[in-house]
């Protein structure tokens, strides 16, 4: 029975150990030394992190830049949040309109970007027009070093449909008798969106968010295609500085540095939000 | 107040709509159009060559195969190891059933860069840099989401039909093949899309380990074109269309599998 058991996970198994647990200590390894991959890796202690943590020029901006980067996450939360409970009501056509905020998420990241550079053109882009016609400021974007984060924050919204679905997944299976016997007790209609559905909810918000971090942490592929951390390093984030530092400075040894800080902060980062889910997550059967 | 909630819908449906109309619309107009002072949502004349002519200036029809041929293959290897791994979970019992799973849940929250440098060092060492390979063969060696979201579904299937068959003589390989998998079908679907989606729209890995532009994915190629083709918008909004189109296509086909697979991995247990 258990040498089954192994049978049927070996699979993942072998890929955990050679594409996960392997590759997790040769970062730490290599991180310690200064690797340019053409020639082998030589020890160099703790160089590669003092010369990340007094890098005042890309580190810390890369850093900056994403910190700025979180402020999408509680934008994403209302507004998927907000679009699923609006779509959770039984009204005729909600198919449709649950299919239309969901489409932007389906947008290969290649296409999206191409979209979002075009949107985003100051001068003939959609956004600047719509701004103009309301006789309101028209920023340049992303050639603005102010502007250039708040248009990235922009186009991920766009996107706000695949944590929507999500919401309204869960939206669909808190019990209705929760609702008539807060209505018999005379709860309003923010009463009980306070006391019965997002205390429903919590353990999918908490979800959500973890995936947040995490994804922000990791934010590639729209600044590679749209900006490559330009203008002036304002959208150069930490992954992005972590590619051109392997990819393009060959720095593997610096590079792997980054991956573990980045592994550390992202640890960091759930820990906190686990530790202070203790208070605002219910799971069912659990006494509130 | 039904009307006011049907108009608040509309509205934000509108705004959600207007850069597919403004992608559509661009990708149907000439050069000059593009640049005109006052927006004009019905281009004049409608240019439909544009998306012919924006196909030829790459090798559209083989950065598809390409594309088809890594989804395909990465579809098949999630479905097959991760289902293995989840029978195992959900069925088996063994001393370090908990603790794997949680490494397994772990796992999920990984940063990519964290295995992304040792792994490109282990496969250029293999020699697979600049083919496929990097881009496939992980596929086969489960992938936790996955496994997570079969191990659910698997649970939900009886015990007493793995017992029936059990006592008809079936091996644990047979109950998983025969019967366990058929029943699995909407899980499978629904991994299988997931699958499809990741590989169709990866950028990452094809950049670092596709150097020959014969080998590109249509993710890596457009990329190439983009840097070409700067403000040539009406071809860039038309390739954009191309690529979206199908996804939209299949997405609407089989939405209710989709919505199924998210309700299932809704964190139940």
């Amino acid at each position: 029975m258990r040498r089954t058991a192994y049978l049927f996970l070996a699979p993942w198994l072998i890929g955990l150990v050679v594409f996960t647990i392997g590759p997790v200590l040769a970062t730490l390894f290599l991180s310690f030394t200064d690797y340019r991959v053409l020639s082998p890796p030589r020890w160099v202690g703790l160089e590669n992190y003092k010369e990340l943590f007094t890098d005042t020029e890309t580190f810390w901006p890369s850093l900056g830049n994403t910190a700025f980067l979180f402020l999408e996450l509680p934008l994403a939360l209302t507004i998927g949040l907000a679009l699923a409970l609006l779509l959770n009501q039984k009204l005729k056509g909600m198919a449709l309109f649950r299919t239309i905020f969901y489409l932007p998420s389906l947008v290969p990241t290649v296409a999206s970007s191409m979209l979002w550079l075009w949107l985003l053109n100051p001068e003939h882009g959609l956004i600047n027009e719509a701004l103009r016609a309301l006789h309101l400021p028209t920023p340049t974007w992303l050639a603005s070093p102010l502007w250039a984060k708040p248009a990235i924050i922009l186009m991920d919204l766009w996107g706000v449909g695949g944590s929507m679905v999500i919401y309204l997944a869960a939206l669909q299976g808190v019990p209705q008798d929760y609702y008539e016997a807060a209505e018999l007790d005379g709860a309003n209609a923010w009463q009980r969106l306070r006391h019965i559905t997002l205390p429903s909810l919590s353990p999918v918000i908490f979800f959500n968010l973890i995936l947040g971090v995490i994804g922000t942490f990791q934010y590639f592929t729209q600044t590679f295609l749209m900006t490559k951390g330009g203008p002036d390093k304002a959208t150069l984030f930490y992954a992005l500085s972590l590619y051109q530092n392997a990819f393009e400075f060959f720095r593997m040894g610096l590079a792997c540095a980054m991956a573990w800080v980045l592994f550390l902060l992202t640890i960091l980062a759930t820990w906190l939000v686990f530790k202070s889910s203790a208070r605002w997550v219910y799971y069912e059967g659990e006494k509130a | 107040m039904k009307g006011l909630r049907y108009g608040l819908l509309i509205a934000l449906c509108l705004l959600f709509l207007a850069p597919f109309a403004f992608m559509v619309t661009t990708s149907l107009k000439t050069p000059e159009k593009i640049f005109t002072a006052t927006m004009e949502w019905l281009p004049r004349p409608v240019i439909w060559k544009n998306y012919p002519d924006a196909i030829a200036r790459f090798p559209f029809w083989r950065y598809v195969g390409n594309t088809l041929f890594i989804c395909t293959l990465t579809v098949l290897g999630t479905c097959l190891s991760s289902s293995l791994a989840a029978y195992a979970f959900a069925r088996l019992k063994f001393k370090a059933r908990e603790p794997l799973f949680f490494v397994m849940l772990a796992t999920i929250m990984l940063p990519s860069q964290v295995t992304l440098l040792p792994t490109f060092l282990l496969f250029r060492t293999l020699g697979w840099s600049g083919s496929w390979l990097p881009l496939i063969v992980p596929a086969f060696f489960g992938n936790p989401f996955s496994i997570f979201l079969l191990r659910q579904f698997f649970l939900t299937i009886p015990q007493e039909l793995s017992d029936a068959a059990r006592l008809d003589g079936c091996s644990d390989f047979s109950i998983f093949w025969r019967v366990i998998l058929p029943l699995a079908r909407p899980a499978l679907a629904t991994v299988a899309l997931f699958a499809f989606l990741g590989a169709w729209t990866d950028f990452q890995g094809p950049l670092i380990y596709l150097h020959d532009e014969q080998q590109y994915t249509l993710a890596l190629g457009l990329q190439s074109f983009l840097g070409r083709h700067e403000s040539q918008w009406n071809l860039l909004m038309a390739t954009s269309t191309i690529i979206t189109l199908p996804l939209i296509i299949v997405f609407l086909l089989v939405q209710k599998t989709f919505v199924k697979g998210i309700v299932l991995s809704g964190l139940k247990g």
